[in-house]
């Protein structure tokens, strides 16, 4: 790069401030501050819920920094995209001053700095040094990928390497950062995730997105034939299943059983068992009975429409249901609410639990309001997505694997194995080096020597 | 069964503890040995009664591994430091850091007995019914335990004093610098290596649960946080060559953040949380 200069200086800076390593600590280390922020702050969530915790003031400043929404926002991406240009100029810069090491022409043996590496193993053997020389040589041949011997003054150095490849591990490991952030950018710019609620029985054709408050017509039908919840003795979920259809023209494409672990994928197109509910059936009754005799009075009824007090004493409208309640901490499981206007009185809520149906006497009016008869209806809530950048995403799991394994764990190994006559006694030492600031020389000087030290 | 093992378990760590310690203070070698077997014995415990515990959950016919719930989790934890700590012990012949690994698979069976933490089996959730569970829980936690390891080596590397005075007292007994940032640094590139491999289990398996690979749920955010600091201490290592003290500080910071995407998370709102 640096014959580049006389093109620009500008630009020869821009290259370096690409390629320091100091940028990629930095960006890192700021990735992993800012995405603490969308951890404390709830994501996606709606506007009213942000003021109501927030308030105005901050919910304004919050939003105009994409706060709610970070991980997709300008400037985390923008983080992102320096992580990107750094990885790549550093690959750069480096593999081409890399590529000669890995690929010499001549490889060359640093005698004097193997000799004087820090960790070295030393003993003696009773025998000559030219009777060893053939049984440590045939040992190096077979376990280093190349060796030389020189002379030596009263005895000779088996010089040998191998694992001069294993460079290029971390080369993958990069690689595999760049597959991963390109799996993400054709996933959100050509998949989609959205969601689906569907009854029992019926069909969908639109989905509606998880962004921007759009819905996607599929191309085909979702149809729910049938859904099941069922429970182990303690109470907790055992399973939810839902038995669905793809339906297209009329035909049948294809009918599974989907399980939360066990989704259909069918032509690109992933569909997973993600929530599910229930819906009160059309007609129910209302039971009123009167505290002092214990006499019941029914009457049916359905949801929005007004069912009369018995003795003409005023109005009942049940207005909503959920089929999930909590009141004080206790799960109520389905309830109705509804406005109960007596005559000559204001009009109160009522909130009656389809499970608990003396619930209504703490309101302690004339009558214990309670509904029976109920039939649900269950839907099942299903995910739907498509994400065609999935497999260049896994194949930079399984590279990211790969590289880290051979960064951390191999080595380009240069050792010296110095066999010298010294006062009538024969000295063997072994030395070494290993790619730069790695750990565990000590460890191959040790193993190596013990190897040799118990050749036949 | 698995739960009178366990208690047992956390009364054998304890005593690893006094032993460690007693060995390092009054320099005797029997008490390094007895120290050295009474951990072993402890780990063997605590793996028997991971395996009892599984055969417990078929015997009550909702059988699963025994990877679940926060219980199963902190024994697990507990197991694969004490594991990780005795290979290091007999690969560097070293006990001087058992004083610092010993405490930490000690409080994980201590905080796993607290009355707060539900030791009952559990059936398992929809979203657990999956053979990813294993791979995903086993390759996180080796990956913790490792990173714990390194955390205890950095601890005892920033209380030895820097001006490469023998020290005196129990303070010149930690082993030599070098040895500590040599091994601090091996045990983040294995603990590195692992839970880069947890995330990817727990992507690909988020794949095939929820529809996605990535979703920024807390948990899935701390550990990329986790993942991004101990990046950056390899770098700032064998790229800048930074040694000893500043990546001792780098390794503790990464640590807290392991912390608390083992625990904190469970303060925030999201999927992983333990019930």
């Amino acid at each position: 790069m640096r014959d580049k200069s006389d093109s620009g200086g500008m630009l020869d800076g821009v290259w370096r401030f690409f390629a320091s390593v100091r940028l990629t600590v930095a960006v890192l280390l700021s990735l992993a501050v800012t995405s603490i922020i969308g951890t404390v702050i709830p994501q996606n969530m709606t506007p009213f819920l942000y003021l109501r915790s927030y308030g105005e003031g901050l919910y304004r400043v919050f939003d105009a920094l994409d706060m709610f929404d970070m991980y997709h926002s300008w400037w985390f991406r923008f983080l992102l995209l320096i992580l990107v240009v750094n990885i790549i100029i550093c690959s750069i810069n480096r593999l081409s001053a890399t590529w000669k090491i890995i690929f010499p022409k001549t490889p060359v043996f640093p005698v004097v700095r193997l000799k004087q590496a820090k960790h070295k193993e030393t003993w003696q053997v009773a025998d000559s040094p030219e009777s060893v020389k053939n049984r440590f040589l045939s040992y190096i041949a077979k376990n280093y990928r190349t060796h030389e011997v020189q002379p030596e003054k009263d005895g000779f150095l088996i010089l040998a390497e191998k694992g001069r490849w294993t460079r290029l591990g971390v080369y993958a490991v990069h690689f595999s950062v760049l597959l991963m952030v390109l799996g993400g950018l054709i996933g959100s710019l050509l998949g989609f995730e959205g969601f689906v609620n569907i009854p029992e029985g019926e069909s969908a054709a639109r989905i509606r997105l998880i962004t921007g408050n759009a819905e996607k017509d599929l191309g085909f039908l979702i149809r729910c034939n049938d859904f099941d919840i069922s429970y182990y003795e303690n109470g907790m979920p055992r399973e939810y299943r839902s038995n669905i259809s793809l339906v297209k023209d009329g035909n049948v494409l294809v009918t599974k059983d989907i399980r939360v672990n066990d989704p259909l994928r069918f032509a690109g197109v992933n569909i997973f068992q993600s929530s599910w509910g229930r819906t009160p059936g059309k007609r129910f009754k209302v039971v009123f009975t009167e505290e002092s005799s214990g006499v019941t009075y029914e009457s049916e009824a359905s949801l929005g429409e007004e069912v009369q007090v018995p003795g003409d004493k005023g109005v009942l409208i049940l207005d909503d249901f959920k089929s999930e309640f909590s009141f004080k901490g206790v799960n109520l499981g389905g309830v109705f609410i509804g406005r109960l206007a007596l005559k000559d009185q204001e009009p109160t809520n009522v909130l009656l639990p389809v499970e608990f149906p003396r619930f209504d006497r703490m309101r302690r009016g004339e009558h214990v309001i309670s509904v029976s008869d109920l039939a649900y209806s269950y839907y099942t809530g299903l995910q739907v997505t498509r994400d065609p950048g999935v497999p260049v995403v896994y194949v930079g799991f399984v590279l990211m694997i790969i590289g880290c394994y051979i960064t951390f764990f191999m080595f380009h190994q240069k050792v010296c194995v110095a066999v010298i006559e010294k006062d009538g006694q024969t000295q063997v030492a072994v030395s070494g080096i290993l790619g730069k600031n790695r750990p565990g020389m000590a460890a191959v000087a040790k193993q190596l020597s013990n190897r040799l030290k118990h050749l036949r | 069964m698995s739960a009178e093992i366990f208690s047992i378990v956390t009364f054998i760590y304890g005593l690893s503890v006094i032993l460690y310690v007693a060995a390092w203070v009054f320099k005797k070698s029997f008490l390094g040995g007895l120290a050295t077997w009474v951990t072993v014995a402890g780990a063997a415990g605590n793996g028997a009664g991971l395996v009892f515990r599984w055969i417990e959950s078929y015997q009550m016919g909702i059988g699963h591994a025994p990877l679940s719930n926060l219980y199963e989790s902190l024994v697990f934890f507990s197991f694969s430091l004490a594991g990780i700590y005795l290979f290091i012990e007999f690969r560097y012949k070293m006990k001087s850091i058992g004083v610092a690994a010993s405490p930490l698979f000690f409080l994980a069976m201590a905080y796993a007995s607290l009355p707060k933490v539900n030791s009952g089996i559990q059936p398992l959730i929809p979203a657990l019914q999956s053979n990813w569970l294993i791979a995903h829980v086993i390759t996180c936690f080796l990956g913790y335990a490792a990173f714990a390891v390194a955390f205890g080596t950095s601890l005892m590397f920033l209380v030895k004093p820097v001006d490469g005075r023998p020290g005196t007292g129990i303070i010149g007994l930690i082993p030599d610098s070098d040895i500590l940032d040599d091994l601090t640094h091996q045990m983040v590139m294995f603990g590195f290596l692992f839970l880069s491999l947890g995330i990817i289990t727990g992507s690909v398996w988020a794949n095939q649960a929820w529809g996605r690979y990535w979703g920024w749920d807390p948990k899935e955010t701390w550990s990329l946080i986790t993942w991004l600091i101990y990046a950056s201490l390899l770098h700032a290592r064998l790229m800048r060559g930074w040694q000893g003290k500043r990546i001792a500080l780098l390794s503790c910071l990464g640590f807290i953040a392991v912390i608390f995407t083992y625990f904190g998370v469970n303060l925030l709102p999201g999927l992983h949380s333990y019930q």
